[in-house]
């Protein structure tokens, strides 16, 4: 013997709620989904909303289950036009009772059917968003009115108008579809079952639209089946600009042939006058002009191969003459980004060291012995390389002249590569630290850590110590001079 | 002369635009306008409001300022030497295009782009004061994307930041020596640094602040590029080290690759060829992979021919047809990372995957349910009820993938 079928009649009108509604009584009452006939009330005009069964006890009362991502998943499947829209999430929603893995399991028939369903509703809304056209009406009240007719697939308009209600706050508007409209007046928003076609519609503005649609349109990428793909021809009919679609395409080849046939022209007599604005402007700065030569010659080096994947050289900042240069490894990220030493985390470390032994950076002359950022790219980021022997070498050069220009009483070298460019020697550089050595260049040299070293210390005692030590390298450089 | 009407300057200034791919209204921060201020929103997601025939979607109203540039750049339709009709919008004429159009629900919003007037710094303030009035006068909700002009100063772009969605600046050309001669008055270097300074106010406003806890805004849509592919003889392992370099080191958002395609009154040192429409899809297919693949450029170049990508066969299939000893894959066992290198698996079908896994061995059919391309993922993996067997030993794997030859014309 079959059990009774439940029959439940959903209105045309906020049919999303009255189904939640009709579900969890049903659910309530534990009313298997084969024996619930789902029914929308224009389908059997004159029944009543729900069935004869309605008030079957209820059984039990605890807590079913309806978890939310089924739920979103579910208001796509209501709107979807097809026979089972109703009683697919019902069944859904009661295997998820019991079969607690449902829901993850997108290869089960019933969910991957939900899936199915739910991305055609979301298309179709997403259609609606994109090719609703309005036109200006004549407005009763002091805000500007508008109107559209549109044909959606699927029972989507109440679940899309109020995406219209958040973009065109400040108007009144109407949206009008074969089964009923959606109108929003002084920002309130409302639903009809009657619809009412808006008679001729047209709007002034459709012209320039139309001059766009036919001039951003390349005709030499002809793509005729991406553009239908993407917009099918069902939708042309309330499009201003689809009227256009046959002529372009028609004419595309030989604006092309045209093109390509065209013999090169003289250039236009405005390019002979323009000559003097094309050049680059020249590099601003105060600074002297021995050295101003010297910082253009750095940013263009090509002396070895880094700079072919670095933003730009980073010169030396500071005074043009300065009693002490700072020399560090090489520019990091940022400062390859900002084209200034030591911006970057590293250059944090170095100004507390600054701050501690009672020197301004800004008398300092804080340089690298590399110019270019060298890295390796992995990703989205870009992983700090240290320098090679070659490129330390090729980049001497820059060192010595900056040397020779700023004339520094005394260098600080932080960290191996420095103190390889500037004394010859890159090695042992903890046992060497705090002393004074001869530089390659004339001064004399304190050597000590890289600041990037105390980043890179896990123990925090181990870096006070680090932090110590820079600071005392600078306190006696400061001493020195 | 007489002054143009604003439609003959649409017609001019758009026609002068469409050579930049780029149409993304995409990742704003959320805005409406339900309190019934100003109109417009942005909801992360872009919509196209229309498609050309070209297959390219219309998002954004994109439209340059002016036509008018003193730059002479060969491939570009607008340089100072070509005998194109010239145009000017005015800023009011531009702000009410946007609105009029957004309010038809034509467009998403906004790219503006121009040519270069006078110095970089007029046009640039020029642009900056279209967004200003749209967003401050006009309370516009809608997206904004400008172009920024290399060499503009600092306060200019801040600026622009503030009321943009996204930022943009176009590389153009793969190499900097194509750059050099096709562009001459271009320099790549000033491009990079526009770039980086993008990334720096991107990364300083994403900084809470001393006084608040809020963070600031700027460019929150980031930053995107475009360079022009098949102008110059650079290979497409060539253009991919470009772009992954980009990347890595200013965190665009997109590299946009544009098909090099004839543009009226050309200039006679660049060949009018077909532009490579199929070239230009595989790059965007291996920019794919670098980015949402884990892949990196050499694996991409190893399943290409001399640095040129496969035009048959998409970069993923090339590579995994040179590295057969990988394969098959189980679905059942393999990683995620693994599985995002079978071809005909994307990335959301192997989260399907991964979710599915836990409760059941998923055999051809769950794999199809779930959305996977089967007639390119099943010579690779091996399911509950499927085993490639003798298919991924063949010599001639790749020609079940590729189109059939055709026959070549006698003529």
């Amino acid at each position: 013997m079959s059990a009774v079928l439940e029959r439940v009649l959903l209105p045309r009108l906020g049919f999303a709620a009255a189904w939640r509604e009709a579900a969890r009584g049903l659910l309530l009452r534990r009313v298997p989904p084969e024996q619930v006939d789902w029914q929308r009330a224009d389908d059997s005009p004159g029944l009543p909303l729900f069935g004869a069964n309605a008030d079957t006890p209820v059984i039990g009362d605890e807590e079913f289950r309806m978890p939310r991502v089924l739920l979103g998943l579910i208001e796509d499947v209501l709107c979807a036009n097809v026979p089972d829209r109703f009683s697919l999430p019902y069944r859904a929603v009661w295997r998820a009772q019991a079969e607690r893995h449902l829901l993850g399991d997108e290869s089960d028939p019933d969910m991957a059917r939900v899936r199915v369903l739910s991305k055609l509703v979301h298309r179709d809304a997403h259609k609606m968003k994109a090719f609703v056209r309005f036109c200006e009406e004549a407005s009763h009240g002091d805000r500007r009115a508008f109107a559209a007719w549109f044909e959606p697939d699927h029972f989507i308009v109440e679940a899309t108008a109020p995406f219209f209600a958040r973009r065109f706050g400040d108007v009144d508007w109407r949206i009008e579809t074969p089964s009923g409209c959606a109108v929003c007046t002084n920002g309130a928003l409302r639903f009809s079952a009657e619809t009412q076609k808006p008679a001729a519609l047209a709007d002034p503005t459709e012209d320039l639209w139309r001059t766009y649609y036919t001039n951003i349109f390349n005709p030499a990428r002809l793509k005729v089946k991406a553009m239908q793909s993407e917009m099918p021809k069902k939708y042309w009919k309330n499009l201003p600009e689809a009227g256009l679609i046959p002529g372009l395409v028609a004419s595309a080849e030989q604006r092309v042939i045209a093109m390509r046939g065209a013999e090169a022209t003289l250039p236009a007599a405005r390019s002979l006058r323009m000559e003097p604005y094309q050049q680059p402007a020249a590099m601003a700065g105060d600074v002297a002009p021995d050295r101003r030569d010297l910082e253009q010659q750095i940013l263009d080096c090509t002396r070895c191969l880094l700079h072919c994947n670095a933003t730009q050289a980073v010169r030396g900042e500071g005074p043009d003459r300065a009693a002490i240069m700072v020399v560090g490894e090489q520019p990091g990220d940022q400062e390859d980004l900002a084209g200034s030493p030591f911006v970057g985390p590293a250059g944090r470390e170095l100004d507390a060291a600054f701050a501690a032994a009672g020197l301004d950076r800004a008398s300092t002359f804080v340089t690298n012995a590399v110019k270019h950022f060298k890295h390796s790219m992995r990703g989205k980021r870009r992983i700090h390389e240290r320098p090679g022997i070659s490129e330390i070498v090729a980049c001497k050069w820059w060192l010595e002249q900056e040397v020779a220009l700023v004339r520094p009483r005394i260098i600080v070298a932080l960290g191996a590569t420095a103190s390889l460019a500037v004394i010859g020697n890159g090695t042992a550089i903890t046992a060497r630290q705090g002393q004074i050595e001869q530089s390659l260049f004339g001064p004399p040299v304190i050597v000590t850590g890289h600041p990037a070293a105390i980043l890179r210390m896990p123990e925090a005692a181990h870096a006070d110590r680090l932090r110590h030590e820079l600071a005392g390298a600078l306190r006696t450089a400061s001493r020195a001079v | 002369m007489a002054q143009k009407s604003i439609q003959e300057k649409l017609a001019i200034l758009s026609d002068a635009a469409k050579y930049d791919a780029s149409c993304a209204s995409s990742s704003a921060p959320s805005r409406n306008s339900a309190d019934g201020k100003g109109l417009g929103s942005t909801e992360g997601m872009g919509i196209c409001h229309s498609y050309a025939p070209d297959g390219r979607c219309i998002s954004l109203l994109k439209i340059l300022m002016t036509n008018f540039c003193i730059f002479d750049c060969a491939y570009c339709i607008n340089r100072v030497s070509s005998n194109v009709a010239r145009a000017r919008f005015s800023v009011e004429e531009i702000v009410w295009l946007t609105i009029e159009f957004y309010r038809r629900n034509y467009i998403e919003g906004l790219f503006l782009s121009s040519g270069i007037i006078r110095s970089p710094d007029d046009t640039m303030s020029e642009m900056v004061r279209v967004a200003r009035v749209l967003r401050l006068e006009h309370g516009f909700k809608g997206y904004i994307h400008l172009k920024t002009i290399p060499d503009a100063a600092q306060e200019l772009v801040d600026e622009a930041g503030l009321y943009a969605d996204r930022l943009s600046i176009n590389v153009e050309l793969p190499t900097d020596a194509s750059l050099a001669s096709f562009a001459p008055q271009k320099n790549a270097g000033s491009i990079r640094k526009a770039m980086a300074g993008v990334r720096l106010r991107q990364e300083e406003a994403a900084e809470p602040t001393l006084q608040s806890r809020r963070t600031r805004r700027f460019a929150p849509a980031g930053q995107s590029t475009q360079l022009i592919v098949g102008a110059d003889d650079a290979s497409d392992t060539t253009i991919l080290h470009g772009s992954q370099r980009l990347y890595s080191s200013y965190k665009l958002k997109r590299v946009y690759y544009s098909a090099f395609s004839p543009i009226p009154d050309a200039s006679n040192v660049l060949p009018l060829i077909k532009p490579p429409l199929m070239r230009e899809h595989r790059l965007y297919q291996a920019d794919w992979l670098l980015r949402f693949y884990g892949f990196s450029v050499e694996e991409i170049a190893s399943g290409s021919n001399n640095g040129m990508l496969d035009l048959a066969i998409d970069p993923k299939l090339a590579w995994a047809l040179g590295q057969r000893g990988q394969f098959p894959v189980d679905v059942n066992r393999a990683d995620q990372a693994m599985l995002l290198r079978v071809p005909g698996l994307g990335a959301k079908v192997i989260a399907r995957i991964l979710r599915a896994r836990r409760f059941k061995r998923l055999g051809f059919a769950d794999l199809l349910r779930l959305g996977a391309r089967m007639k390119n993922a099943k010579a690779f993996i091996v399911a509950a009820d499927w085993r490639p067997l003798a298919l991924s030993d063949r010599d001639d794997l790749r020609s079940l993938f590729a189109p059939p030859p055709e026959q070549l014309s006698l003529l």
